[in-house]
């Protein structure tokens, strides 16, 4: 994921928040799917980065990764999939089917009281 | 306090996606986003597709890359229209992009346009251009390792083409290692074996474009 990108998308929704509302920003939290990973590390140093000198600096920001459900074609087991051991947690099998996966969403901005 | 958004992130080039899609959908124009690793044989496939399909229907080809018009020469050279997007180190393709280079084709005429993305098989595939479906390539000299390393790739493919399958006797490379790989994060795609130079799959991989042509 280019998470510089979305690092300073991210920053220009929280600054337009805080701008509506006048008040300080604490934190943001955002999550992201299985097949559209954020990398915790790089989005946490490019958002320190693009809130450097701003009202945003400081902030906090979550990153929530929302499993997704496979359910297993052969023994239809339904379980949350891990990317780095693909098959099924009950009898090995590797092919599914796939609820949607969780988009790359922006979830909600904490603002001083 | 708490102020929930529920934003989709990256949203300037979902709208613009999404504008795509509308461009496409209006006009009966399959819109198909190619995406693989450099040297995959990708222009190759497009060139030789659109010789195939030459009286059939209308092809255009919008072409991306860091650098040079190489390919959309290669394009132009059978006949059909394309646009070359030099994006000058960005390492894909964006919808704005996409929508921009729309304008320098005979788009509404078109029956099915390839976008080319740039050659890389990580940043494709978190940007939608608005495209109808997906076409990953996989060529059998890059390894079988491909789909296990690039999961989220293989993961969004309507379709994958494993191609230059005439190397394979001279190449290791585990077939069934490669479509385990993918079918763990994709049950749905269609797997093809071609070879865009002998012409082998080349046939079935024809009759999937049309009919997504016919089902739209």
């Amino acid at each position: 994921m280019h998470e510089t990108m979305v690092a300073q998308s991210v920053f220009d929704s929280v600054l337009e928040q805080a701008k509506l509302h006048d008040k300080k920003p604490l934190s943001v939290t955002i999550s992201c799917g299985q097949f559209n990973p954020i990398n915790d590390e790089a989005i946490n140093f490019a958002f320190e980065m693009v809130a450097k000198g701003t009202v945003c600096e400081g902030m906090k920001l979550k990153v929530v990764h929302k499993p997704l459900t496979a359910k297993c074609r052969a023994c239809e087991n339904k379980f949350d999939f891990d990317i780095a051991s693909p098959s099924c947690t009950k009898c090995d099998s590797s092919e599914f089917d796939f609820a949607e996966d969780a988009p790359l969403l922006l979830e909600e901005i904490e603002l001083e009281d | 306090m708490k102020v929930p958004l529920n934003k989709k992130i990256l949203d300037k080039n979902e709208e613009c996606a999404l504008q795509n899609s509308e461009f496409f959908a209006t006009h009966d124009i399959v819109c198909m986003n190619v995406i693989s690793s450099p040297g995959s044989g990708k222009t190759t496939i497009l060139s030789q597709t659109i010789r195939d399909l030459t009286g059939k229907t209308k092809i255009a080809v919008i072409e991306g890359d860091i650098r040079t018009d190489t390919d959309a020469k290669k394009i132009r050279a059978t006949g059909a229209p394309a646009v070359q997007i030099e994006t000058k180190g960005a390492c894909h393709l964006s919808a704005q992009q996409v929508t921009g280079a729309l304008s320098a084709i005979p788009a509404t005429d078109m029956d099915i346009i390839f976008i080319e993305n740039v050659g890389n098989l990580v940043c494709p595939s978190d940007f939608a251009l608005g495209e109808n479906g997906r076409v990953i390539v996989l060529s059998v000299p890059e390894g079988d390792d491909k789909p296990i390393k690039y999961p989220q790739t293989f993961a969004k493919a309507d379709i994958v083409l494993i191609n230059k399958i005439d190397l394979i006797d001279h190449i290791k490379f585990d077939m069934e290692r490669a479509l385990l790989d993918i079918r763990a994060v994709n049950s749905n795609a269609t797997i093809l074996k071609i070879s865009a130079t002998t012409g082998e799959g080349m046939q079935d991989w024809h009759n999937w474009l049309l009919d997504q042509k016919n089902n739209s």
